[in-house]
């Protein structure tokens, strides 16, 4: 089977606290520590996985700047065999439909069977897989947490829905799948993986190589648009407790017992 | 102009989503006073309970009735949609897991926009919508705008547009089952696999320990228990926290787990996602841990501690087993 797994370069909100900038124009970006969007990095371990089974090939590709490379290379460090960065200044600032555009100019390049990528990203979208399908005219499921290849032509695909019940579909051959969190435990990439692929080419493709038509991505053929950043303001929020910790700690037992958290 | 208002509708055994109100309110803030049509699909005698009961607050009620509707796959309901809407519709879909394998595509298939998890609206002025959303799991919010001349699609938050109850419409419902058009699809739906019950039902306690990414390593889940003990409560958590197969799958407070309305949450290095706190009903007395002061959690919280958890909690157990 030959998959294709979109991977998107992210600041890693487990390690990093955003905040807006003075502008209001982006997020405040140094110092942050960077790394391969969460659900992504399941979406290639799932991808692995399926080749390990059936054979076949992954590759990864990353619509980003140049430094998205990096992810591209660590994924390919956890096993994936190819890797491509879409990358262009013409690029920059594109829509989930730009993004999606871009995706299926890569994908018909190539014959894939199937195409996977994250079910969310750091804009919590999670709008690229579906638009992708629909511009591929292919079925899609997203929030897939179990994948079971029945045959050549068709998968069984659970999707995990509220209140963690699955669903379970039958799905064709060639489609897209939008991969949730905890569908596996993707492997460790070590220093010595990276290193292996540390000077293996990744090719760069620009609007040329994809055959696009440079005004309907990027800024330029966005229609949804982000206009700023912001912090709302809030209700009242939280009453913070101050003082060492001892004192904290005092305190919110004085608070629990009034409120019948300590039986 | 801006094109026609719809909101679909999901439910489940002949009851409406509470989305099916809240989008009410959600297509006000867009056209004050739009004439909202509801769409309802499915089969069977429920069909026609949840058409009825949209009558009371959509002036407008499509009804689509056919087999292949029995169940809602988002593949064959966009195929629906996308026969029977105009060009220009301004659509409504709840942001849940069938909105989210809905919209997208659709808005392709349209050539409309599409926004995904809008929280709130700034409004139209002449074809820009302007609308807000968050980014960063809540961390930071911003505003977004498009041009809706061509159509929109927009996915709608659960919870924050409150139902107005006061909002009467008498509406009509509207047999359109015979417009559906072709509703063949390549994906076909089997079956419901329903999680497997755990060991401990979270649902019915009252005081919850619950643990996020913030407990770093499956070793320090420790530290949350031995606070549950001391206090009488027991142990939940977040999802990365299954994800990682640190805790059954039946401790996971949230949308994609469980409902849970403990009177007292502990929430322990939990940042406070909205599908983490969709499972948290019932209003309970919040206590947050986290050590980044800009978590969401502490948005919603009544008492933060902004401490790294894994020094402040074992410092507060001790204190109560010294009682």
């Amino acid at each position: 089977m030959e998959i294709l797994v979109c991977v998107k370069r992210v600041p890693d909100t487990a390690e990093n606290e955003i905040e807006v900038n003075s502008d209001g124009s982006d997020i405040e970006r140094e110092d942050l520590v960077y790394s391969v969007n969460e659900w992504d990095n399941y979406a290639v371990e799932e991808a692995i996985q399926i080749v390990d089974k059936v054979g076949g090939s992954v590759t990864v590709v990353s619509v980003g700047d140049e430094e998205s490379e990096e992810v591209v290379r660590r994924e390919m460090a956890m096993g994936a065999d190819d890797g491509i960065l879409v990358s262009d200044d013409a690029f920059e600032g594109s829509d989930g439909k730009g993004i999606a555009t871009l995706l299926k100019a890569v994908v018909e390049k190539s014959n894939y069977d199937l195409i996977l990528t994250g079910a969310l990203a750091d804009d919590g979208a999670g709008q690229v897989g579906g638009m992708l399908a629909a511009m591929l005219d292919v079925p899609y499921a997203s929030v897939a947490n179990y994948i079971e290849v029945l045959d050549d032509q068709k998968l069984k695909v659970g999707r995990e829905i509220e209140g963690g019940n699955v669903e379970m579909n039958e799905i064709n051959l060639p489609c897209v799948l939008s991969i949730q969190t905890g569908i596996n435990e993707p492997r460790y990439v070590g220093i010595r993986g990276i290193r292996k692929v540390a000077s293996v080419d990744i090719p760069v493709w620009g609007p040329s190589d994809l055959g696009i038509d440079a005004a309907t991505v990027g800024e330029a053929g966005a229609n949804v648009k982000r206009v700023d950043y912001f912090v709302p303001e809030l209700g009242e929020g939280a009453e913070i407790l101050e003082g060492s910790m001892e004192e904290i700690a005092d305190k919110l037992i004085e608070l629990l017992k009034a409120k019948g958290g300590i039986k | 102009m801006a094109g026609q208002v719809f909101a679909y509708i999901t439910h489940k055994e002949g009851v409406a989503d509470d989305s099916a109100l809240e989008l009410v309110t959600a297509a006000g803030k867009i056209v004050p006073d739009a004439t909202v049509t509801a769409i309802v699909t499915g089969s069977g005698k429920n069909l026609d309970t949840v058409c009825n009961a949209m009558a009371a607050s959509y002036i407008e009620v499509w009804k689509f009735e056919n087999e292949a509707l029995a169940y809602p796959n988002a593949e064959v309901i966009r195929k629906l949609l996308i026969n029977t809407l105009p060009a220009d519709a301004i659509v409504l879909v709840p942001h849940d897991t069938f909105g989210m394998d809905l919209a997208p595509g659709l808005s392709i298939k349209l050539d409309s926009a599409f926004i995904a998890d809008v929280v709130d609206f700034e409004g139209l002025d002449g074809n820009t919508l302007k609308v807000i959303r968050q980014e960063y799991s809540g961390q930071v919010s911003t505003h977004v705008t498009c041009d809706i001349s061509a159509g929109v699609v927009l996915n709608i938050r659960g919870g924050v547009f409150p139902a107005d109850e006061s909002k009467a419409a008498a509406g009509k419902v509207v047999d359109k089952s015979g417009e559906a058009g072709d509703l063949s699809a390549l994906r076909k739906y089997l079956e419901i696999v329903e999680a497997e019950v755990g060991d401990v039902d979270i649902t019915k306690e009252d005081i919850l320990v619950s643990v996020g990414r913030g407990i770093e390593d499956e070793d320090n889940i420790e530290i949350a228990q031995e606070l549950a003990e001391a206090i009488g409560g027991v142990v939940s958590c977040s999802r990365p926290i299954v994800d990682a197969r640190w805790l059954e799958k039946s401790r996971q407070v949230g949308t994609s787990g469980q409902t849970v309305k403990p009177k007292v949450y502990l929430a322990l290095g939990i940042s406070g996602s909205f599908q983490h706190l969709g499972g948290l009903k019932g209003n309970p007395f919040i206590v947050a841990v986290n050590k980044n002061s800009k978590a969401p959690i502490f948005q919603v919280a009544d008492i933060g501690v902004v401490e790294d958890l894994l020094e402040f909690v074992p410092v507060l157990t001790e204190k109560i087993q010294e009682g």
